[in-house]
C-alpha cells in the first residue's frame, strides 16, 4: 500500500498539546478521516485524549469521519469551539 | 453581507452603515465584550485564536442561511482575534430589517449558531494563569454512506 503524508493543522488546546500548529502523518493513499485519526492517536499520544471531541475540517469545511482524503487537501483538527 | 475576522479593533460604524438602508426601520448592532468572570474565575484578558480562513467562511455560511430563514437581507458579522482586555468588543453583529422582530431573532440565532460552529477559541488569562475555555464540539455532517 502506498502511504502519503497528510499535513494536519492544529488549533487551540490541540496546538498547545502538540507544541506545534501543524503535524505530519502518513496514511494509506485514499484513507478516510477515521484512519487518519487512528494514526494520529498512535503517533501523537498527547493528542489522543482530545481527538474524540474534535471535529475535522477538510478544505475549510466540516467533514464526516468517512470522508476520503486526497493529496493536497487542507486538513484541520477543530477542538471544541468557544467563539463569540 | 459583511464578514470579517481580524486582529484590528472592530469597526462598528462600518457594520452599522452596511445594514442601514431606507427600507430598514430596525437597525440592530450587538456587541459581545470580554467579561471579567467566567465560571467563577476572575478574567483579566482573553486571547482569541481563530482558523481565520475557515472562520470567515463559516460565518458567511451561517449569516446567509440564518438571514434567509428570517427574510433578512442585511447582515454584518465582525469577530476579533488576539489578546483583548475586559470590556473590549470581540464580536459585532449588525442586522438591518424592515421591522424589529426579524432583526432581533436573526441576530440572536446568528450568535447561537456561531458559538457552536465557528472555529475560534478563547484562552482566558486570569490571576492564576491561562486556561482554554471548554467549548462546544461542532455538529458533524452525517456520514455519506
Amino acid at each position: 500500500v502506498v502511504e502519503v503524508p497528510i499535513d494536519v493543522l492544529l488549533f487551540g488546546p490541540l496546538a498547545d498539546l502538540a507544541a506545534s500548529p501543524k503535524v505530519r502523518c502518513l496514511v494509506p493513499e485514499g484513507a478516510r478521516v477515521d484512519e487518519l485519526l487512528k494514526r494520529l492517536r498512535e503517533r501523537f499520544p498527547a493528542l489522543a485524549p482530545r481527538l474524540d471531541s474534535a471535529a475535522v475540517a477538510v478544505n475549510l469545511a466540516y467533514v464526516a469521519r468517512d470522508r476520503a482524503l486526497a493529496a493536497g487537501d487542507e486538513v484541520a483538527l477543530i477542538p471544541p469551539v468557544s467563539g463569540g | 453581507m459583511l464578514i470579517l475576522v481580524t486582529d484590528a479593533p472592530l469597526d462598528e460604524k462600518a457594520a452599522r452603515a452596511h445594514v442601514a438602508r431606507p427600507g430598514n426601520g430596525a437597525v440592530l448592532v450587538f456587541f459581545g465584550c470580554v467579561r471579567d468572570r467566567h465560571e467563577g474565575r476572575e478574567v483579566r484578558s482573553v486571547e482569541y485564536h481563530a482558523y481565520g480562513a475557515m472562520a470567515e467562511l463559516e460565518l458567511a455560511r451561517i449569516a446567509s442561511s440564518v438571514a434567509a430563514a428570517h427574510g433578512v437581507a442585511d447582515v454584518a458579522v465582525l469577530h476579533r482575534t488576539g489578546t483583548l482586555p475586559v470590556g473590549e468588543a470581540s464580536l459585532v453583529v449588525a442586522v438591518g430589517a424592515p421591522h424589529r422582530e426579524a432583526a432581533f431573532r436573526c441576530a440572536q440565532e446568528i450568535i447561537d449558531v456561531l458559538k457552536e460552529r465557528v472555529p475560534i477559541w478563547k484562552k482566558e488569562i486570569g490571576p492564576d494563569g491561562a486556561v482554554w475555555q471548554e467549548g462546544v464540539t461542532p455538529p458533524l455532517p452525517p456520514p455519506r454512506g
